[in-house]
């Protein structure tokens, strides 16, 4: 499916076929050492869960990034009237975006628990555009990463929104705890 | 309770209103495999959605003419606590207006499984409340 226009929307295609490849390869994104998973590949496999349901797509990544689209879906909208995208949407690709870029930078896929996130919705996304999330993990600690994201709907310097969180990831043990 | 049956979204993630009772509408999310993120826990964006759909819906359910179909909810921030994975089961949310003005609201809304005192997430979110004519 890496010849299919990422901007062309669904046509019927199932939404895992729909995650688009166009990074660079591996070996010229991660400098230093090999990567411990293929972030296209594990996407493009991916068949359920939520991330599928919205039809978001892969977009690009790099050692500490990543970046997903949502295409402009009627069924993801709050307002009939409009068509304006509901802000939920944008949470969840904001949220998968920012798992995936600290898993990135840690290099390697593992289970990545959200802490919380904030975001700042800065304008509505114009009807009928995708909506690209691009999320950077800016800071890892032993247990504990920061990331920052910004959203837009084609104009990176226009964004839609600007998100702040913070994500736990295991690393061995936890300290034992007094009774 | 147009403000949540109007919205596409709030089907598309299988949110229903439970009851409301004159004060904050209490909402539900059958769980559906399309809400899973890591295998076997609901994804967060689902879980803030749900947050964000009950925050509007508490709103609105305070203004004079609820159901309105001229007033517009835009979104000016969310902050959302995760505290407990969602587990695979229905969850539900319901919103307390922290205030309401007539251009903002502030809410704060919790969502939970089996157990109300057992919050999975909480948010506290500002909305513009807005009408048609002011686009």
């Amino acid at each position: 499916m890496s010849g299919l226009d990422p901007v062309s929307g669904s046509r019927g295609i199932p939404p895992a076929a729909l995650v688009v490849v166009r990074s660079l390869p591996y070996a010229r994104v991660m400098s230093d050492a090999a990567p411990a998973f293929d972030l296209p590949a594990l996407l493009r496999g991916a068949r359920s869960g939520h991330a599928v349901a919205l039809g978001a797509q892969y977009v690009a990544h790099g050692e500490d990034w990543c970046e997903l689209a949502l295409p402009y879906d009627r069924r993801l909208i709050s307002d009939l009237a409009t068509g304006v995208l509901a802000s939920g949407p944008i949470v969840s690709i904001m949220d998968t975006a920012a798992g995936l870029a600290v898993a990135l930078k840690r290099g390697a896929m593992e289970t990545i628990v959200t802490l919380d996130l904030r975001i700042d919705y800065l304008r509505p996304a114009h009807p009928g555009r995708r909506v690209h999330g691009r999320c950077r993990c800016y800071r890892l600690t032993r247990r504990i990463a920061f990331v920052e994201g910004t959203a837009h709907d084609g104009d990176p310097d226009d964004p839609v929104a600007r998100m702040a969180g913070s994500f736990l990831f295991n690393d061995g043990p936890a300290p034992a705890r007094a009774a | 309770m147009s403000a949540v049956r109007l919205l596409p979204y709030a089907d598309f993630l299988g949110i229903r209103v439970v009851h409301q009772d004159g004060g904050s509408p209490l909402l539900a999310m059958s769980y559906s495999e399309g809400l899973i993120g890591a295998p076997g826990r609901l994804h967060g964006g689902a879980i803030a959605g749900l947050l964000e759909i009950a925050a509007i819906a508490a709103i609105d359910a305070t203004l004079e003419e609820p159901d309105d179909p001229r007033t517009r909810f835009k979104p000016i921030n969310v902050t959302v606590d995760y505290m407990r994975p969602g587990k695979p089961v229905e969850t539900f949310a319901r919103g307390v207006v922290v205030r309401v003005g007539s251009r903002i609201g502030s809410v704060h809304v919790e969502a939970w499984q089996e157990d109300p005192a057992k919050p999975i997430a909480a948010a506290q979110m500002k909305l513009l409340i807005a009408q048609k004519a002011e686009g």
